[in-house]
């Protein structure tokens, strides 16, 4: 049995099912990623998971206590760094962090040292004792991921540690998830929107969609169920040339968007010439690796980047903009 | 020892918090200070304060009710905090610690009840220059700081109780404003409560329910012992306010419980 495991966990918000029979099986020291987009239910799964909202039905275990009968054990064994931020700014980064240990019952003679070597893993050294407002937002989320871990937990869940932040500093948080990962004993559940973070960081991953999985298995397992590369084109007539071109066997999925046309097509360099025979005129092309984004195409029918990263930056303003 | 560990962390950063936070202190002395030189200055000067109170100055026989004032207001708009905590992040954090909540809910209100006796220390040191003629001896101050304990205590824990049900900052103001506004002027903190038994009976028991009611007599007959404004007595006045303590510790423990985030 895994770390984690759900048995038909559904959440309802009155008409709502926000998560719908959720049945998920999580090993020990793996990655496992949620990846959906804004409303998928993805934080309300960890929320349950980590016993501070009960399920309408179903249960789940975590690190082998029931959520239902032993809430207090599960939150023994995890941490957690939350989609906003829940790092007082008022407070220096020390501070936050002594604060966590007694809360989460690091003995208190430990707790300095556990303090140093957090920040030295998220490399804030000498930002100890400045407070917290006056860290970046990169900063600030490190801090939460250094706080998450700081008394050891089995289970450590990352609601969105990326949101809102600019590509660099994702890349920089994406590198200390993978340290933690490589020097702690440590199972981790992520969820996310961006593909690039689910497709790096997770071992395998659940594609949700209205509270539902609606794909799980490894990235490239996934990537390869969707099939090939993916030749792009713009076509004058999308309609036409998609009936002809899903008659051909080397093409395993094509999708239309107004003129634009997304194939799936095996071995691409013999099978060009047949794509381009079926695909009649057509005004631009482009060659492409198979993403997490056309997997998620595939799947749910819509593109996941249409809501765009604004929205994200929007959300943080908004609770960024509450406490002042 | 996790759970006592729990709860200095979550008093801790209230106070710090509190600290850091000096507007929060200057803005609440105002208040009073308002209440007791113009309020206070300006009924006095229009009423004969031989007949009604003994000789003593108004604006001093509503000091101990301006002391009760400031704890009634301070402690339960600090219930807003968790308004606010709950919308955004700051409060799962708490939550999710292996803490009983009931360990969290006695944090929250003790950092609470801390912020008040810290804000009405001020008071009853600018008290001690303004006011010369009140006993301010070692007991009656231990005296005084038990009374404003326990109403904190009371006033705290109904501000984190409304606080815990409210979605919005303002649906919390309004309600708040709805049950404080009547406990402070039915608590006699500006009159003698029991002049009403005869002029009206019905207000006079509902000052009877009233929890500040208690406080307000207790401390004001320590720091003016004048035997006119003794109303209900030290000893019933301990007995009413550690019976609510208890009643609304244990509703505010039930409510953090079946809190929803
Ligand atoms: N407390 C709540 N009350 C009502 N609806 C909620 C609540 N929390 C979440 N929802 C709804 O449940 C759905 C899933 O939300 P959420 O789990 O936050 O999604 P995600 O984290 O994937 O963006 C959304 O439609 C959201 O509006
Ligand atoms: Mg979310």
């Amino acid at each position: 049995m895994g770390v984690i495991t759900t048995k038909g966990l559904t959440k309802k918000f009155g008409e709502l099912t926000a998560v719908d029979n959720l049945d998920l099986d999580i090993k020990e020291g793996e990655i496992f990623g949620l990846l959906g987009p804004n409303g998928a239910g993805k934080t309300t799964i960890i929320s349950m998971l980590a016993t501070l909202l009960d399920p309408t039905s179903g249960t789940a275990t975590v690190a082998n206590q029931d959520i239902l009968k032993k809430p207090s054990k599960v939150r023994e064994h995890i941490g957690i760094v939350f989609q906003d931020p829940s790092s007082d700014d008022i407070l220096t980064g020390r501070e936050n962090l002594y604060l966590h240990g007694l809360m989460y019952g690091v003995p208190r003679s430990i707790i300095p040292q556990r303090i140093d070597d957090a920040f030295d893993l998220i490399q804030l050294t000498g930002r100890e004792d400045d407070l917290v407002k006056t860290y970046s937002g990169g900063m600030r989320r490190r801090l939460e991921l250094a706080r998450g871990l700081l008394h050891h937990p089995e289970v450590l869940f990352l609601d969105e540690p990326t949101l809102g932040l600019d590509p660099q500093t994702r890349k920089r948080i994406w590198e200390h998830i993978e340290k933690i990962v490589k020097e702690r004993k440590v199972t981790i559940i992520l969820t996310t929107h961006y593909m690039e973070e689910a497709d790096r960081l997770c071992d395998r991953l659940a594609i949700i969609d209205n509270g539902k999985i609606v794909a799980l298995d490894t990235p490239n397992a996934l990537k390869a169920q969707v099939g090939g590369d993916t030749v792009q084109m713009e076509v004058s007539e999308p309609e036409k040339a998609a009936k002809e071109l899903e008659k051909l066997d080397c093409v395993s999925r094509c999708e239309a968007r107004e003129n634009r046309l997304d194939i799936a097509v095996k071995d691409v360099a013999q099978n060009l010439p047949k794509v381009f025979a079926a695909a009649g005129e057509i005004s631009n092309f482009s060659v492409r690796n198979t993403t997490l984004d056309d997997v998620f195409m595939h799947y749910t029918g819509y593109d996941i980047r249409d809501e765009g990263a604004e929205g994200a930056a929007k959300h943080m303003q908004r609770v960024v903009g509450i406490k002042k | 020892m996790n759970q006592l560990n729990g709860l200095y962390a979550i008093w801790l950063r209230e106070v710090k918090v509190y600290f850091r936070e000096y507007s929060r202190l200057i803005g609440s002395i105002l208040t009073p200070l308002l209440w007791l030189l113009i309020l206070g200055k300006g009924i006095g000067a229009s009423i004969d304060e031989n007949e009604s109170f003994a000789g003593v100055p108004y604006e001093q026989f509503i000091f101990p009710g301006i002391l009760t004032m400031t704890v009634l207001f301070q402690s339960v708009f600090y219930g807003l905090y968790i308004v606010w905590d709950r919308k955004i992040d700051f409060l799962k954090e708490v939550l999710a610690a292996p803490l009983n909540r009931s360990t969290v809910f006695l944090g929250k209100c003790l950092g609470g009840v801390t912020d008040s006796m810290i804000q009405v220390t001020i008071i009853i040191v600018l008290g001690f220059f303004i006011f010369p003629d009140l006993e301010y001896t070692l007991q009656s101050l231990m005296l005084v700081y038990l009374y404003l304990f326990l109403l904190a205590v009371i006033m705290t824990s109904l501000g984190l109780i409304i606080g815990s049900r409210m979605d919005s900052p303002e649906g919390f103001s309004l309600i708040t404003s709805l049950v404080v506004f009547p406990m402070y002027f039915l608590s006699g903190a500006l009159f003698l409560k029991k002049n009403l038994i005869d002029e009206a009976p019905l207000i006079y028991w509902i000052t009877a329910i009233n929890p500040a009611s208690y406080a307000v007599d207790a401390i004001r007959y320590t720091l003016i012992p004048e035997d006119i404004f003794l109303e209900y007595g030290l000893s019933r006045d301990l007995a009413v306010l550690i019976g609510f303590c208890v009643f609304l510790l244990a509703l505010g423990t039930q409510s953090f419980k079946t809190m929803k985030l």
